[in-house]
């Protein structure tokens, strides 16, 4: 019964909801319409498990890292590798489910906002395969810390617009992109690349991305016949954990996201919405978010620009308040010395974003027992993180 | 129903029921009072006072640059509605409308909110991105302590119109167009059809905002609805005013040019 939300106002217990401007709310009742009726009709669902398993390259591997596993002397730890799913990184998954209820809708044109680019790259991809026009609003900030990103995604053939109004980064970019959906809204669909947003966008990335989870359940139990003890996610709007989490919630697993702490947080530059947000609504989902006392939203900091948001998915914030997931901040420190280990061990480059989970996991598998498992969301690959992670590590040395 | 001073003076307007948006502390906060009483001098019938937040859904680049420009001067949620007094001292006597985003009046809590308002005497609230599901609470507690809480339509609401108008107090703000604040050249030819549909359904009175920017398009709506509100075109007297109105030579004259402006709107 736990799992019986979102309710009919898009509510996971204390959180979410629907806080958009009038004119948003007609294009979020037809969305949601077509995504039910989409969901109950098998040829949609069968288009959209074809196209990951033909294009994208699913069922993704479940590696046992055998190598850390010694390491730590805990528990054996196994790896869902969404970094090897097409465009390196699981937001894909939820990009086609979108784009596909797009072209159902006769919608030709879409709209996305981006952070690191993975989601603009992602969105991009699916544009191209599909035929639809592409419009990723991105911030000013960074188009520059992410320039190679900018590049793929004109030659995908999208519009990159950088956005230069407010702090210029992830947050901007979605007002922005929210922005243009309201001026556009009769022919354009806005494809939101988190479990973020008003309802039904957090329930729709949901259930596009539990495909994570749902394949880590099978495969786990043909590898090792249970259930595994623990599962460990990274935390930024929070799709990939959520797409991990979901199919365990009402299992004896436990389950750790973690968050961004960047420099600590007793300092100002992180990312840690759930241990050091308010509660309050952002881009139209009451949840936890990082703001001032007079409600004014404040930019948070992380190494990894896919982490750097200052809210959570609504469902995040409902599951954090019931205590069934535990949610800890990871530092940059943290998180790279966690990447350069599985890297040097596995011969395995992880995003910047994935290595804040890895850094957790290790942890809780240390204190594990030899015979219990933990596995740990791959979300993306490293790649596109190389040129950051040497300039932090010529700053530390 | 028309208990209220919003729908008063709503009820009791000429056309054009002429309700303008200033943002508090755009420049400073001084300048707010200045303009709340030279526009109540060009005619105004209800005060829309603009309350800056960090991430304007609904607002274009106009009113993000003056929202960015009143936070940078320090204005909060809490220092804006404490301006009223200060306009009530100096005269002014038509109706102020809070205008804000949510996210600071949850912070603030909404009940505390509603009492601000009236005790610092204020007449309601308008709250952008609260849709009238979500507003049930919000309206009740105006309505307990004989404020307003302002609904929207949109040209996109369609059959949630009955629904909307059936809720609506004081008066009805009608988003003329798609998209967001700033000022526009003229309506799409749509927009009458709706805004007519809007005021076939609503027992209060209906202004249209949203781009109104110029005399022809104040009296292209005089038969469609009973009136106007106008912000970003105000503001952007403002932003184009922006060192005489904080020079203390050339203020008076920086403010009768918004006046001025206004009083052309008005006398369309
Ligand atoms: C590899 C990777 N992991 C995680 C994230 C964080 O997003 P989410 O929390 O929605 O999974 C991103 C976002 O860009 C990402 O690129």
């Amino acid at each position: 019964m736990k799992t019986m939300y979102p309710d009919e106002k898009g509510r996971y217990g204390n959180f979410g909801g629907k806080f958009v401007p009038e004119t948003l709310m007609y294009a979020l009742e037809e969305l949601e319409e077509a995504l039910d009726e989409a969901m109950q009709d098998p040829a949609f669902v069968d288009e959209y498990h074809r196209t990951l398993r033909e294009y994208a390259g699913r069922p993704t591997a479940l590696t046992y890292a055998e190598r850390i596993t010694k390491h730590f002397g805990g528990a054996s730890i196994y790896l869902k590798r969404e970094d090897l799913l097409h465009t390196g990184a699981h937001k894909l998954n939820n990009a086609i489910g979108q784009a596909l209820l797009a072209g159902r809708m006769g919608k030709k044109k879409i709209v996305a906002e981006t952070g690191a680019g993975q989601h603009g790259v992602a969105t991009a991809t699916v544009c191209a395969a599909m035929g639809l026009e592409c419009k990723v609003f991105m911030g000013e900030e960074d188009t520059r810390r992410q320039e190679l990103n900018v590049f793929r995604m004109e030659l995908l053939g999208a519009e990159v617009v950088p956005v230069t109004s407010g702090s210029k980064t992830l947050k901007d970019a979605t007002n922005e992109a929210i922005r243009y959906w309201v001026a556009n809204v009769e022919d354009t669909f806005y494809l939101i690349g988190s479990v973020v947003g008003p309802h039904p966008y957090p329930r729709m990335v949901r259930d596009f991305q539990r495909i994570i989870g749902d394949e880590t359940k099978e495969q786990m139990a043909e590898k090792t016949g249970k259930l595994p003890d623990a599962v460990a996610a990274c935390v930024g709007g929070g799709s990939n954990a959520i797409g991990m989490f979901h199919p365990f919630l009402e299992d004896d697993v436990k389950l750790f996201g973690a968050e961004a702490a960047g420099e600590g947080t007793h300092t100002e530059k992180h990312a840690a919405t759930i241990n050091k947000g308010t509660k309050g609504v952002i881009h139209g989902s009451l949840t936890y978010l990082i703001q001032d006392e007079n409600g004014q939203i404040i930019e948070p900091y992380s190494i990894s620009a896919g982490l750097d948001y200052p809210g959570i998915g609504p469902e995040h914030a409902h599951l954090a308040e019931s205590g069934r997931v535990t949610y800890t901040g990871v530092t940059d420190k943290e998180a790279l010395d966690a990447l350069t280990l599985l890297t040097k061990k596995e011969g395995i480059l992880p995003a910047v974003e994935t290595a804040h989970a890895l850094h957790l996991a290790f942890q809780q598998a240390a204190e594990m027992s030899k015979e219990q498992t933990i596995v740990i969301c791959l979300s993306g690959r490293g790649d596109k993180d190389v040129h950051s992670i040497k300039e932090f590590m010529e700053r530390e040395a | 129903m028309s208990g209220n001073n919003v729908q008063k003076a709503a009820e009791r307007a000429h056309y054009p029921l002429f309700i303008p948006f200033i943002m508090a502390g755009d420049p400073d906060q001084e300048t707010t009072v200045d303009l709340a009483l030279k526009l109540e001098e060009a005619g105004a019938h209800i005060l829309e006072l603009g309350i800056p937040y960090s991430d304007p859904l609904a607002d274009g680049p106009l009113l993000q640059r003056s929202a960015s420009r009143a936070l940078q001067s320090g204005m909060s949620l809490r220092r804006a509605l404490e301006l009223i007094p200060v306009m009530r001292e100096r005269g002014l006597t038509i109706p102020v409308i809070a205008f804000t985003y949510y996210n600071p009046v949850l912070q603030m809590g909404e009940q505390h909110f509603f009492d601000q308002i009236k005790e610092n005497g204020g007449d309601g609230a308008l709250i952008p991105d609260l849709p009238y599901e979500e507003s049930r609470d919000i309206h009740r507690l105006a309505g307990e302590r004989g404020l307003v809480n302002i609904s929207l339509a949109a040209p996109t609401s369609g059959n949630r119109i009955e629904k909307i108008a059936a809720e609506a107090e004081g008066f009805l703000y009608c988003v003329s167009s798609l998209g967001v604040t700033g000022t526009r050249d003229n309506f799409p030819p749509e927009a009458y059809s709706f805004i007519e549909k809007v005021k076939r359904n609503s027992s209060v009175p209906v202004a249209a905002g949203f781009g109104i920017s110029n005399p022809s398009q104040v009296k292209s709506l005089e038969g469609v609805c009973d009136g106007v509100i106008v912000g970003s075109a105000i503001m952007k007297k403002v932003e184009e005013n922006l060192e005489r109105l904080q020079n203390p030579e050339e203020k008076s004259s920086a403010l009768d040019a918004v006046k001025s402006f206004v009083s052309s709107l008005i006398s369309s």
